[in-house]
């Protein structure tokens, strides 16, 4: 860069010692970049492999726009019928629309193209596969608490457009499959009370499937919602970048600092290794293993149907939701409300994603806790939690296993009916089941954190001694270990507020009050509180009473 | 050992071997234990051939793709074992492209972790909360601001730019009223009417009832579709008109929607089911059940075609049929209901 210009501006720069330097200058002439970029070099995340799982969730969507944006450049959007005359000979001579013909094509005659179209599915199950078990290590780490319930919430938002995007990228093929996935999405609509037979017939242009369809569903799935996908995705990392990531407790790490590695190179090499092998693998899977072979299915008719048909993993559950519901329907003043539609497919979904969404506040409310929070719960030092996360995972999970009650049927040679009865029964049962043990066993989980700490681990090392006694050595566990489990804070229940004040005055509040303080007293129920100094000092002196009680032991056994 | 008598100091911003903020016990970090590449030169350089013949490895591997994406014809089939037949082209131009991008990928990550500093680096966390005084601060430039604007004063206009606010995306909203038609009777209607000849599915072939077999199932559609093939309006009409054409013995029919809307035992019903409008398809010929295989419901067609099983809250409209002059099936009139999924109107 020249100096002469720029000395007016700014008098007293060095000149630039490399390439690279002159760049940067250029830059910061502009931008004033240098302590931002500073920062940004310097900073500092911690390591753990869960925190990996957004990084997949990330690195997917950045294939999904990579591969897409090819797939673009071959698929047509159009209903418009045409006669098949492609490379796949079993479809010649078939009629079916632009859309089914050109994904043909993309598979077919593209070099190529199968792989980019490959890609770009398996890449979309990845994606919200990625998304979800991100958000269940956020959960169940307490990493949700203050301050970072907004960015909770938007990656409540960025789930529900996910499966919104998923939905609409797998319906574009147009093939028998797809097309049925859409006739029930447009039933579901047109179940709507009120406004339900207006919505269906605005987004399809009339009636099912009309030739609309397709277009409208391919804006939607390339540009509306992927743009909001982008935005959104950008301020989460936004926030994630600002309000700098939480961390495992261990030794070092406070609640006031952050330990781990330097941006620059550290993760530079690391996480951008790790897209290469997210990518990577994305792409050798694409070109392994057939995903969604849209000319087996043929091109979509309302007339015909495949039996065993089920979407993409990630609807399964509202499928599954679907089948179990049993089948109401009430007419009332000439009005139809389909309650086997609009409960399964929009009640639940609605109260399943509310609750998630709001759940940092419910959590907040219940406990009275407003402190913030950098360092992450175990999952066992809140057994509360864990376990009703547990218990929104069961139900989930039997929500997703009922969407496969067909092919479980065929498989096991069962009664479909006994299968969906025995689900609707389980989908009551077994979540408050495990709600239950999955709270014991974090109960469990912390004795045995305290008897560690207390008793030291067990070696497997076996005396015998010469009076006939058996003796397990016990050593003290190692200081990171130590560190982790004494950093579970103790936490207080709120009081019952009295009814009345001291001066006999009814609470107005009290009714509230209590409820609350009841919840809280729930929430942190069966407290089991880590050992105090007093106990720890009395423990350590015992063990190492008991360490030289051993050794002498076995020095007398060896003089024996 | 005890871990209270650690030195504590104020390393961590911690007191008295506790964190300020959550008074949980604070451990100082664990001495850095080097790897075999920090103390040995022969490891590093070992670790640093590893990771160059990753990334030269990559470099062949995209002249591989490049060869076989030339070379390799789009049509050509192999067989793999486990994998089945696929595509030539495809497979090796996807394991050479899916290997170059994987090995770029775990030889930095290897880099990292066996040449780059593995210290451990402690950062502090800024507040992330404003000081009182900060917050006035704003406070006080957010009443300037309104103060000068005169918005909470000038209730006039502030009143009517919240009208105009308010109103002026009505029009974003009354311009979707483009995007379909007003459902209308559309809902309720089929193509079905008098006389109108039963054809079959795929063939558009008139059906004899003389050939309509004991215990057979027929796929039909209405012969008036073909008058509007390729016309925009076919697949609408065929997802509401498609029937299934049944035989069975007289005396097996138990009830069914009309008296006499069956032909000799041969029956018709809608063929998309009442939940989600899937085409139902299963027939077992010995229950008379018919199936639907998206979400089982189950409907006896012996019996008014009422459901037997599964979330379907309606029977499946039937088609009252009878025969022309020359032994054709034909429809007696349309549905007397509308086909298909529940909605709000229906009634």
């Amino acid at each position: 860069m020249s100096t002469t210009q720029d000395s007016i501006v700014t008098p007293d720069h060095a000149a630039p010692e490399s390439k690279g330097g002159s760049v940067a200058y250029f830059i910061d002439d502009r931008l004033a970049s240098a302590n931002f970029t500073k920062r940004l070099l310097d900073k500092v995340f911690p390591d753990h492999w869960s925190f990996m799982l957004g990084e997949i969730a990330l690195y997917s969507f950045i294939i999904l726009l990579l591969s897409g944006t090819y797939l673009t450049l071959w698929y047509n959007p159009s209903m418009t019928e045409v006669i098949y005359n492609g490379s796949y000979v079993p479809l010649k001579g078939v009629k079916m629309s632009e859309a089914y013909s050109s994904t043909l094509a993309i598979s077919f005659d593209v070099r190529g193209g199968l792989l980019l179209r490959q890609i770009h599915h398996w890449a979309a199950l990845f994606f919200v596969a990625a998304v979800s078990v991100h958000l269940l290590r956020v959960f169940f780490t307490g990493a949700f608490r203050k301050p970072r319930e907004i960015n909770w919430v938007i990656g409540t938002v960025l789930l529900v457009l996910a499966l919104l995007e998923g939905f609409s990228g797998y319906s574009l093929p147009d093939d028998l499959l797809s097309g049925t996935g859409l006739r029930i999405a447009q039933a579901i609509m047109q179940g709507v009370p009120l406004v339900g037979t207006y919505v269906a017939m605005f987004l399809f242009g009339g009636e099912f499937p009309g030739t609309d369809i397709m277009p409208r569903l391919y804006s939607i799935h390339i540009l509306l919602i992927p743009g909001l996908l982008l935005g959104l995705i950008t301020v989460h990392l936004i926030m994630v970048f600002y309000q700098k990531h939480t961390q495992f407790p261990g030794p070092g790490r406070t609640e006031s600092n952050v330990v781990g590695f330097r941006l620059f190179p550290i993760y530079m090499a690391k996480a951008g290794g790790f897209f290469f092998v997210v990518f990577g693998i994305t792409v050798l899977i694409a070109a392994l293993v057939t995903i969604n072979p849209i000319w087996m299915y043929g091109p979509y008719t309302p007339s015909q149907v495949t039996a065993g048909s089920q979407p993409d993993w990630y609807i399964g559950w509202l499928d599954g939701a679907v089948r179990l519901m049993p089948n109401l329907e009430t007419t009332l003043l000439g009005y139809t409300i389909s309650w086997n539609v609009i409960v399964p497919a929009l009640v639940i979904p609605g109260i399943m994603f509310t609750a998630l969404g709001l759940y940092p506040w419910i959590e907040a409310w219940a406990t009275g806790d407003k402190r913030e929070h950098h360092l992450l719960d175990r999952p066992r030092n809140a057994p509360t939690r864990t376990g009703l996360g547990v218990m929104a995972l069961s139900f989930y999970m039997i929500l997703m296993i009922s969407g496969g009650n067909d092919v479980l049927a065929a498989a096991f040679n069962l009664s479909i009916n006994e299968i969906t009865w025995t689900f609707r029964f389980l989908l009551f049962v077994i979540p408050p089941v495990s709600f239950v043990i999955t709270k014991r066993i974090c109960l469990g989980l912390q004795r045995r954190d305290n008897d560690k700490l207390l008793h030291g681990y067990e070696t497997g090392r076996v005396l015998r001694l010469p009076s006939g006694e058996f003796l397990e050595i016990h050593e003290p566990i190692g200081e990171a270990e130590r560190a982790k489990i004494l950093a579970k804070a103790d936490v207080i229940p709120m009081e019952l507020p009295a009814a009345v004040d001291a001066n006999g005055v009814r609470n107005p509040k009290a009714a509230k009050s209590i409820m609350r303080a009841r919840l809280s007293q729930w929430f942190y129920s069966d407290v089991i509180p880590t050992p105090t100094d007093e106990e720890l000092r009395a423990a350590a002196s015992h063990a190492e009473h008991e360490l030289h009680e051993a050794q002498a032991h076995i020095k007398e056994i060896a003089s024996h | 050992m005890n871990e209270l008598e650690h030195p504590t100091g104020d390393p961590y911003g911690a007191k008295d071997g506790k964190d300020l903020v959550s008074g949980i016990t604070v451990f100082p970090m664990e001495p850095h234990v080097p790897r075999k590449a920090d103390i040995d030169p022969k490891a590093a350089r070992r670790a640093e051939r590893q990771v160059a013949t990753m990334f030269g490895t990559s470099s062949i591997m995209i002249i591989l793709f490049i060869v076989a994406y030339v070379n390799i014809p789009n049509t050509t089939l192999i067989s793999v074992p486990v994998i089945g037949t696929v595509n030539a082209n495809h497979l090796a131009t996807g394991v050479a492209f899916g290997m170059a991008i994987l090995l770029i990928g775990i030889g930095a990550i290897h880099w990292a972790k066996k040449l780059m500093p593995d210290v451990e680096v402690t950062q502090e966390r800024h507040s992330l909360t404003s000081r009182d005084d900060e917050r006035q601060a704003v406070a006080e430039s957010f009443a300037r601001g309104k103060a000068e604007s005169g918005f909470g004063e000038r209730k006039i206009i502030r009143r009517s730019l919240l009208g105009a606010l308010a109103l002026f995306p009505v029009p974003l909203i009354v311009l979707l009223r483009g995007l379909g038609p007003l459902p209308g009777t559309r809902l309720r209607e089929t193509i079905w009417d008098k006389g109108i000849h039963l054809v079959t599915d795929a063939t558009y072939r008139k059906i004899k009832a003389s050939d309509v077999p004991l215990g057979g199932l027929i796929n039909a559609v209405p012969e008036n579709l073909l008058e509007i093939e390729h016309e925009e309006e076919t697949l609408n009409q065929r997802g509401k008109a498609s029937i299934i054409i049944v035989r069975m013995d007289p005396a097996e029919i138990m009830s069914q929607q009309g008296a006499t809307w069956d032909y000799q035992g041969i029956l018709a019903f809608s063929k998309i089911c009442t939940h989600l409008g899937c085409p139902t398809s299963l027939y077992q010929q010995r229950t008379h059940h018919l199936l639907c295989p998206c979400h089982q419901s189950t409907f006896d067609l012996s019996d008014s075609g009422n459901v037997v099983f599964g979330p379907a809250a309606r029977r499946l409209p039937q088609l009252a049929i009878t025969v022309d002059s020359e032994g054709y099936l034909v429809a007696q009139s349309g549905f007397d209901q509308p086909v298909g999924p529940s909605f709000w109107e229906r009634g």
